[in-house]
């Protein structure tokens, strides 16, 4: 019992190791005066990924990439430029890779509405197997006899 | 039976889609620019900072801007690689300096030689991020009107310049 609830206090203390990793600042750049300013640059660099290590977000990484890409986001979040305009300032040199959303348009549609098609397709594909079944009469046969709700 | 062909077809469909995507490799991207026209830049040049260098160097004929650093493994693969090629004369080789050290730049072109008819000095990263850099060594052929023809992401060697470049330089030069 004792060793038992060691292993678990050990455990709490692990877990809450990775999440002080996780809370270490990466982002070492200023934060922006105005807060809605803050929250666009939080929200564009989470949306960004990190092209040399690629399953990060710029927000995630310290690679010296990602920190370059957030200083850019930063000036021109500073010049004015609106969330469309930054996504097109990296689109246009990195590829629509770069954004971890890939916008709606012609090239990336298929993404968007492969997962409807797919949903709808196990949905059509659902119904008719319970609509078969449905039809089948009841019967007991290849259930297994020591079941209890089958005696029920 | 019948129940059986909906998923042997369903594996079929899948089976050609997931063998396409195992021979790609998610950290190759292609380029943007293929096709389209480089960026212009300007940056203080490497071994004389009094000298400015840039896209209007090359304007108006055909050359190769070659991004590289002294952290970067791949560059110090493809150099000699680079010092032959810049030997015979087929197309100038302009350098982008990206986010190095001053100090060593200079120094590494001095100790290995310098293949670049000039290296262009990109310390705070700004001219990388301008041609989409993510990793060097990346090297950019681009034609007489400023079009990127290819982007080679990796160390060039003698094999990749004979399979890719050279094809795409000689049907450019027949199409001038």
């Amino acid at each position: 019992m004792t060793n038992r609830s060691t292993t678990s206090r050990l455990s709490i203390f692990m877990l809450l190791l990775c999440w002080a990793v996780s809370a270490q600042a990466i982002d070492t750049g200023e934060t922006f005066d105005d807060p809605e300013l803050q929250a666009r640059y939080e929200h564009i660099i989470s949306e960004v990924r990190c092209l040399k290590c690629q399953n990060q977000t710029i927000k995630d990484s310290n690679a010296f990439l990602a920190a370059d890409l957030r200083r850019e986001i930063r000036l021109m979040l500073e010049e004015g430029l609106s969330d469309a305009e930054i996504y097109d300032f990296l689109v246009e040199r990195y590829g629509e890779f770069a954004l971890y959303s890939p916008r709606a348009s012609g090239k990336t549609l298929v993404l968007w509405i492969a997962p409807a098609v797919f949903l709808l397709g196990g949905a059509f594909f659902f119904a008719q197997v319970v609509r078969r079944r449905m039809a089948l009469p009841i019967d007991d046969e290849g259930l297994d006899e020591d079941s209890p709700e089958q005696n029920a | 039976m019948t129940r059986y062909i909906l998923p042997v077809v369903g594996v079929l469909v899948l089976v050609p889609f997931l063998m396409i995507g195992l021979t790609k490799d998610p950290s190759r991207l292609p380029s943007p620019y293929i096709g389209k026209a480089a960026p212009s830049f300007e940056l203080p040049s490497l071994t004389n900072p009094e000298q400015r260098m840039g896209s209007a160097s090359y304007a108006g004929q055909m050359a190769l801007v070659n991004i590289w650093a002294t952290w970067c493994v791949g560059c110090r693969q493809e150099h000699d690689f680079l010092n032959r090629l810049s030997e015979q004369e087929i197309i100038p080789i302009y350098g982008i300096n990206w986010r190095d050290n001053h100090g060593d730049a200079s120094q590494w072109l001095q100790q290995l030689g310098d293949p670049y008819v000039a290296s262009g000095y990109d310390g705070d990263g700004r001219i990388g991020i301008e041609w989409g850099a993510y990793g060097a060594p990346e090297t950019f052929l681009i034609n007489a009107d400023g079009i990127v023809l290819y982007k080679h992401l990796g160390p060039l060697n003698a094999a990749i310049w004979q399979n890719l470049f050279e094809p795409l330089i000689a049907a450019e030069v027949e199409s001038q």
